[in-house]
């Protein structure tokens, strides 16, 4: 039963997709493909950008995906029969995220004016003075 | 016809529709004054999501933090460093193909490993007794009155979460404190002789 088989992924897919999305009710699922869509346009976000500000606004989009699970799996609205529920730990680790999130953005905002001052650029490729 | 729809998967499917297409509009634009916005919104759909998820004051903290606070800093951000040549950045074709490519695979993971548990694919209920942040807010203060998950026994004593709250308190105070002291102004454009008073006031450092 290999999951990459085109077999097993189309019946998994309409698991998802082939049932009416405006009847059914919502599951985790579809919570992780947001997750998983959010987390992925956020790293390659953190590749491409090259505005330092860039970058950060990829590390936030990347946390706020991995916000996005933890929601999912401590919700109870969306559990069938408390399953995969991981209670309230979820929504606790959640709120931690978004406060240490902020920390974090602060500092590099605080680093990103730094370099600014000092180099009167934000071109991360620029950022080469410890290249030895 | 209006019965049969289920207004929580309308809403649900919005909300998403808008976190991902203003997601992947943050990876396509170049200007990075229009990455902004389309990232406060992608951050404000999100709320959205977590309102549908039942986790109403993390969707109220992700508002207040997130988009009110963190976005208005990188705003700011932006704004301080907003000289014409970086407003947008153009990157090569090379390096936007290839990170596409990583960035396909690593969808493809991502979503297989999704679809791979059938208990996460089985729709939820979709209703709760009484829903209220009172859980959330007594566990932060280490008491913990929310139902035990089922299998677990009632006696099992549940840790709340006053210790983290207390640490993640002390390292924002620690780090707003640190990231003042790195962003201060220090070579203020004002006449030779306050200047020289102030860096004879710092030490002579810098």
């Amino acid at each position: 039963m290999n999951p990459l088989n085109p077999m097993h992924a189309p019946s998994a897919l309409a698991g998802l997709f082939a049932v009416n999305l405006m009847s059914d009710p919502v599951s985790v699922t579809h919570y992780l493909v947001v997750g998983a869509i959010l987390f992925t346009a956020g790293i390659v976000c953190m590749a491409v950008k090259r505005n330092a500000l860039g970058v950060l606004m990829g590390i936030e989009l990347v946390l706020n995906g991995a916000n996005v699970n933890f929601v999912a799996f401590s919700s109870p609205y969306l559990q069938g029969e408390q399953t995969a529920s991981i209670g309230l730990d979820g929504q606790a680790i959640a709120l931690f995220v978004i406060l240490l999130a902020a920390a974090e953005a602060a500092v590099a905002l605080a680093i990103t004016l730094n370099f600014y001052n000092n180099h009167s650029t934000v071109d991360i490729d620029q950022a080469d003075g410890l290249k030895g | 016809m209006l019965a049969a729809i289920n207004w929580h998967s309308i809403l649900f499917l919005v909300f998403a529709g808008l976190a991902c297409a203003f997601a992947v509009a943050v990876v396509v634009a170049d200007n990075i004054v229009r990455m902004a916005f389309y990232l406060v919104l992608a951050l404000g759909s999100t709320a959205g999501l977590f309102f549908l998820a039942g986790a109403e004051f993390i969707g109220a903290m992700q508002l207040m933090i997130y988009v009110g606070g963190t976005l208005v800093l990188l705003v700011f951000g932006v704004m301080l460093t907003a000289q014409a040549p970086f407003i947008s950045i153009k990157t090569s074709t090379n390096d936007r193909v290839l990170a596409g490519v990583v960035g396909a695979a690593l969808l493809a993971v991502l979503l297989q490993a999704a679809f791979s548990v059938e208990a996460w694919r089985r729709p939820g209920v979709g209703q709760v007794a009484n829903p209220s942040a009172t859980p959330l807010g007594m566990a932060l203060l280490g008491v913990r009155v929310d139902d035990p998950p089922a299998g677990t026994s009632p006696s099992l004593v549940r840790s709340g979460y006053l210790l983290p709250f207390e640490i993640v308190s002390v390292h924002l105070l620690v780090v707003l404190v640190g990231a003042a002291y790195l962003a201060r102004a220090k070579r203020r454009r004002t006449p030779r002789g306050i200047e020289t008073a102030d860096v004879a006031a710092s030490g002579g450092s810098r």
